[in-house]
């Protein structure tokens, strides 16, 4: 008896060591990357911003980027037909830990590539002299001619561009059944009234109008950002979006207030929210659709990127793109700012110049590649000059066009923030918002956490 | 029996080395950070710890943890020690026991899984996922959403998970205490005319204390720490954080590493606090 309570005394007074641990612990995994690498060569100097010397046979590339699965095979295939042309390796690791990318980069060594998930990690390192500016060797009048300024601009800091996007996505659209549309005599809205008004019409007649699918695991929160960033795009406009982005204005600004209220008037309402606020809080974002498309039908609208296509696609495999299963943009609320495109996407970035690395982002920039892009990973592309016979799928085709018309197109705000807000106070704020509490205690909440990221 | 000179110190030479590598110089570590800004580099005094006792985020955090403390141990330490005295008494105790021990062994995230699908909520127009939404349904009561119900259903909710894992170990810990209790006391209790309800409370309960002490105290601690739970079900959204989360949050996701020592250091000194009142208590009788 002595021996097992010794036992667990030790047991008791080791563990919180662990506790202690775990911060120290991180401190570890950065000192080695400190170490020169082995596999990538020593930096070569920069080269004159002409004629660059052709990159070496058998030069190597190393990218680090989010993706695994499949995400990661339709990169492979993008990245094939370069290997074979240029005779350049090129090794892809995927990681979820943006922090991984950011010790190495601090320590010197970081890899060639990352797939930047989130512009603010961007714009970070490019503040930080980690990047390469890409308009000191590319030929920026193709560039431009390719790339639209909004894009461009999410790459830029101070002028200098330092990413060029890979696969985006739209996701200011709203999905619906187009036959039971019809049958029931309703008609795609084309203001935020009129949608108001069909909202109501369909809760009249019985079904819940609306499905909001919030739950995602550790990211819950995420689908109800994105709403109220649609409405900001669409009540302030694009220029003040920007501001709000970089907490040019409070949080507890009546404009922001506005537009969290014009979300909960639908999102608080019990008979517009299929499941209401519970439901709302713990279905799925990837079932989010599934209650427009079952039979019976328990909701007529959901609002969710294109990428909720995927989802539709593998969860009612018979249903016909454009006849069973389409979608409409987020209807204007302000006329002066027309119909506004949120946007989403990875992007490229380079952390050392050499004549492989120049190679490589001239390529990924290229509407070859971009096709690529397209066909393999099944999104869009932001490189204008992608023909619009590369998307095979009239939905896929329609969310690009979408994308090419819209007014202005904004990236998501939330990945825009410092993560304590984009992917934590913002959240979270609207998970409380949604679940009943007092919308100024929420905005206030998130004021304060926004006063304290922002400093940093 | 006191040797003097340097032989008992090569013998403890390199359990200490070991423990100054791995728990003397992280802890002093952290505690170093905590006093320096989200990057580690500039000092920055006490923020950190102003951020850890005064935003409404982590004030609710705490709170929890206090919940857990309380309603963790309690529930654990009680119905292991119920069950270890119940299951003597049965034919195949054994097997009762290994099923209740059961779920210590599957891991606490695959706990956190499996519980949320039993938690998990469907609107009433479709069939429920949920094992207990389901049950309420076909008991004709409406599904609820259990994990967003703050502050009390949720977070009593998450402790039970806790204690579905944590009470097989207690019950198995009071079982071999409560076998090595000597017979004769039991008997002669018995002699002197006790029943079965004044023999535990009179008998049993005051012999097994410094074990229910230890296991108790082992079980706040725990609670402290809790961390898996919450971070696979709610991670913390709906009024359940819990200090572990957002330290490992504060770390890993939003990149600050001051706060996140600042937290880390909060919980060390909670945990020393919990242990030592546990060593004060028992005076040490080694022989």
């Amino acid at each position: 008896m002595k021996k097992l309570l010794a036992f667990l005394l030790l047991v008791a007074l080791l563990t919180p060591s662990l506790v202690a641990c775990a911060p120290a612990a991180v401190a570890p995994t950065a000192a080695p990357t400190a170490e020169p690498a082995q596999q990538s060569a020593p930096t070569e100097p920069p080269q004159p911003a002409t004629e660059a010397p052709a990159a070496q046979q058998g030069a190597q590339i190393e990218i680090l980027g989010p993706w695994g699965g499949l995400e990661q095979d339709a990169l492979l295939k993008v990245i094939a037909p370069f290997e074979k042309e240029k005779g350049i390796q090129v090794n892809y690791t995927g990681t979820r830990d943006v922090s991984l990318v950011l010790s190495r980069a601090r320590a010197g060594n970081p890899p060639d590539f990352y797939i930047s998930p989130l512009p603010a990690v961007t714009w970070e390192l490019a503040k930080d002299n980690r990047l390469v500016a890409l308009d000191s060797f590319m030929d920026m009048d193709k560039v431009k001619a390719a790339y639209a300024p909004d894009w461009l601009g999410l790459g830029s800091v101070d002028n200098h561009l330092y990413g060029i996007f890979g696969p985006v996505t739209i996701k200011s659209i709203v999905w619906y059944n187009p036959k039971q549309f019809a049958a029931r005599g309703y008609k795609v809205p084309q203001t935020w009234n009129e949608m108001l008004a069909l909202t109501d019409q369909i809760a009249k007649d019985g079904t819940t109008p609306w499905s909001i699918a919030m739950g995602s695991g550790d990211a819950t929160g995420w689908v109800g950002t994105d709403w109220i960033e649609d409405i900001m795009l669409r009540t302030v406009g694009p220029q003040e979006y920007d501001k709000w982005v970089n907490h040019e204005f409070p949080w507890t600004d009546p404009r922001v207030k506005k537009a969290w209220e014009m979300f909960g008037q639908i999102a608080l309402n019990k008979d517009y929210v299929f499941g209401g606020t519970q439901g709302e809080l713990s279905v799925d974002f990837g079932d989010g659709a599934d209650a427009v498309y079952s039979n019976p039908p328990h909701a007529c609208l959901h609002r969710q990127a294109l990428f909720m296509y995927d989802f539709v696609r593998k969860h009612f495999p018979d249903l016909k793109p454009g006849e069973d299963v389409d979608f409409f943009m987020v209807p204007p609320i302000d006329p002066q700012f027309g119909n506004p495109a949120e946007a989403a996407g990875e992007m490229l970035i380079m952390f050392r110049d050499t004549p492989a690395n120049r190679d490589f982002i001239n390529y990924w920039a290229s509407a070859d590649a971009q096709k690529l892009i397209v066909q393999y990973f099944g999104r869009l592309s932001s490189n204008s000059q992608v023909p619009a016979e590369v998307y095979n799928d009239p939905l896929l085709k329609k969310g690009a066009e979408l994308l090419t018309k819209a007014n202005a197109v904004r990236f998501d705000a939330s990945d825009l923030m410092p993560s304590a807000i984009g992917a934590g106070a913002f959240w979270k704020g609207v998970v409380d918002y949604v679940n009943g509490k007092d919308l100024d205690t929420v905005l206030k909440a998130v004021e304060e956490a926004s006063v304290d990221a922002y400093k940093q | 029996m006191k040797t003097r000179g340097f032989v008992p110190w090569l013998y403890i030479l390199p359990a200490s080395i070991l423990i100054l590598f791995f728990l003397v110089y992280p802890t002093v570590r952290t505690l170093w950070l905590s006093c320096l800004d989200h990057r580690s580099v500039h000092p920055v005094g006490i923020d950190n710890y102003r951020f850890v006792f005064a935003s409404e985020t982590t004030r609710v955090a705490v709170r929890n943890n206090l919940l857990w403390m309380i309603v963790f141990p309690v529930l654990t330490v009680s119905l292991g020690l119920v069950l270890a005295v119940l299951a003597d008494k049965v034919t195949y105790e054994r097997a009762f026991k290994a099923v209740i021990f059961l779920p210590m062994a599957i891991s606490f995230v695959g706990a956190g899984v499996i519980w949320r699908f039993v938690y998990a909520f469907r609107p009433i127009e479709v069939s429920q996922v949920g094992l207990l939404n389901a049950l309420v349904v076909a008991c004709g009561g409406q599904p609820q959403d259990w994990l967003s119900k703050a502050p009390w259903v949720n977070n009593l909710c998450l402790i039970f998970i806790g204690v579905w894992i944590w009470t097989g170990f207690c019950m198995t810990v009071f079982s071999a205490a409560y076998k090595g209790l000597p017979a004769e006391i039991m008997e002669a209790a018995r002699m002197d005319g006790a029943g079965g309800w004044q023999l535990f409370w009179q008998i049993t309960l005051p012999l097994l204390r410094p074990t229910i002490g230890v296991v108790t105290i082992t079980m706040a601690v725990f609670a402290l720490k809790v961390f898996d739970i919450i971070y696979v079900t709610t991670n913390g959204l709906f009024d359940t954080e819990v200090l572990a989360n957002r330290m490992y949050k504060e770390m890993f996701l939003y990149n600050n590493m001051g706060r996140a020592s600042a937290i880390a250091t909060l919980l060390l000194v909670a945990s020393v606090l919990i242990l030592g009142v546990n060593m004060f208590r028992q005076p040490t009788k080694e022989g």
